[in-house]
């Protein structure tokens, strides 16, 4: 099924143009007042100012580094404390309980205690995006690790190779595909932890600087704001689904999914 | 009795088979024989081909021979020794080709790391060209047919050098065309280098077409009901597939399965 080029990419512009024109011209007539309701306009001229004066890529880099360390921690970290629960009994039986209590809680609610823990710096976010969104991927792990054809578990035993064996050519291989479903579940929820952690209590970062443009009233700096922050949503699931694509090149589900682009 | 359960040839036996038996417990608790009493003494170099209808525990029996299914009764010995784990000297070839998509189809042949990478390296090659596929080492599984799949299935098999086969009706998923060829294929491997191998199918002909001895299994609980030797002339061709010798001795295996009500 080929659409056509109208269909793809004229009309949904031609869309976006109209919802724009028709923002605009509402707010313009109805004397909405700007702290309500900003014009597009104004809010692309707060976005343009934002980034030419600096202050957005000050607090971007900030939020940043929050966001990629923490996910980047909550990924490894589930990957390596899903393996010995996927595989081990033992392990299981002592340490599930406690994920689960874990996985319960509002994690965003530990906000508050890391910040007397380790502060207002860019630690305590780290580990709260860290703690969220490790979850996901722990619980993939180990759906995926366990999801493994019987047949290929009596393959590895058949040639004579051990646990290890079994867990690098076929467990990791097989789990992978559900290890990067907790992968993209996990990159938005590990934004939300980073700004809502901020709104807590920060000295950088997006939503701190969120926070200050609201008590000033700046409601277009707001607007501003939240479009950078679906921007970096969106990239960030696209990187994943990218590696996906790269990693996984064997997943049919995956590779229809590409060429059907 | 027992002196129709060992073959003629005169060397010893490499496998024995002493009244195996293997009991599963079903997921309501009930425990179900699978196979029952199995005698069998197998000839170093000897091809056995195990012929019985689909649930008769063939399978079963070859994964206890393997080592990845527990013996609940009897006893399996390789060499004198008892078989009670997998091991380096037994290949199995699956059902099913079963590979890993996400290998290309020469490394699988290393998934039991041997300790020195240069010599599996040129023994994983050299083990795909027996097999004719020594252009595709670096392909994966996807891109081969299932013809080519089942043969990697078979060099991987080989990769440790096995004194036992065990193949689980390997060309069962294939067309009839092609498993003849595969059929014809192994045999001409199996003559190059004969080893001893175990073969599960449900083809009568295949059956005939391979074995030094047919071994005939009656289901629930498995039982071995009859031992036929085929003395077929080799390397046995498409010619010798049309011969009358051939179709009596595939009349005979059929009959059997007949007499017995075992289907």
């Amino acid at each position: 099924m080929k659409q056509s080029i109208f269909l793809r990419y004229i009309a949904p512009l031609a869309l976006l143009i109209f919802l724009m024109v028709f923002w605009e011209l509402y707010v313009k007539i109805n004397e909405v007042s700007q702290m309500i309701l900003p014009r597009p306009t104004e809010i692309a001229t707060a976005l343009f100012n934002g980034f030419k004066t600096g202050v957005y890529q000050k607090h971007l880099w900030v939020t940043g580094q929050e966001l990629g360390i923490g996910y980047l921690l909550g990924v490894l970290g589930g990957i390596a404390l899903g393996i010995p629960i996927a595989l081990s009994r033992t392990f299981e039986t002592l340490v599930y309980p406690y994920v689960l209590a874990l996985q319960a809680m509002p994690k965003i609610a530990l906000a508050p205690l890391m910040m007397i823990w380790v502060g207002f710096g860019m630690e305590s976010k780290i580990i709260i995006t860290m703690i969220v969104s490790v979850f996901p991927i722990l619980v993939n792990v180990i759906v995926g690790l366990r999801a493994v054809e019987p047949e290929r578990l009596a393959l590895v035993r058949s040639l004579n190779g051990g646990k290890f064996s079994e867990l690098r050519w076929v467990r990791l291989p097989s789990a992978a595909p559900y290890i990067f479903a907790g992968m993209k579940t996990s990159v938005v929820l590990a934004m939300l932890a980073a700004i809502a952690a901020e709104f807590v209590g920060a000295e950088a970062g997006l939503g701190f600087l969120m926070t200050q443009l609201m008590f000033k009233l700046d409601t277009p700096g707001v607007f501003a704001i939240l479009i950078i922050l679906s921007c970096i949503g969106i990239g960030l699931y696209m990187l994943a689904d990218w590696m996906q694509r790269k990693i996984i090149f064997w997943d049919a589900n995956t590779a229809d999914r590409w060429k059907s682009k | 009795m027992t002196s129709l359960l060992y073959s003629d040839k005169p060397s010893s036996p490499l496998i024995q088979i002493k009244q195996l038996g293997v009991q599963y417990t079903t997921l309501d608790h009930q425990s179900i024989q699978a196979i029952d009493g199995i005698e069998i003494a197998l000839t170093e170099g000897e091809f056995c081909v195990i012929v019985g209808p689909s649930g008769c525990g063939k399978s079963t029996l070859l994964k206890v021979l393997a080592g990845l299914v527990p013996a609940t009764q009897g006893s399996v010995s390789l060499n004198g020794q008892i078989v009670d784990s997998t091991r380096n000297d037994i290949g199995f070839v699956f059902q099913n080709a079963t590979l890993l998509p996400w290998l290309s189809i020469l490394v699988p042949l290393r998934i039991q790391q041997r300790p020195d990478r240069g010599t599996w390296v040129a023994r994983a090659h050299q083990l795909l060209e027996m097999v004719g596929l020594s252009d595709f080492a670096s392909r994966y599984p996807s891109e081969l047919s299932g013809g080519m799949q089942q043969r990697v299935g078979m060099a991987r098999a080989l990769i440790h050098d096995p004194s036992l086969l065990l193949m689980d009706e390997p060309f069962g998923a294939l067309d009839a065309l092609t498993r003849e060829t595969m059929n014809s294929q192994l045999q001409s491997l199996w003559m190059k280098r004969p080893k001893t191998v175990l073969f599960v199918t449900h083809s009568i002909s295949e059956a005939v077409f391979l074995a030094d001895r047919i071994l005939v299994m009656s289901p629930r609980p498995g039982k071995i009901e009859e031992i036929i030797p085929i003395d077929l002339p080799r390397p046995r061709s498409f010619q010798t597939i049309d011969s009358v010798q051939f179709t009596e001795y595939a009349k005979r295996v059929r009959g059997c399965l007949h007499s017995k009500e075992i289907l």
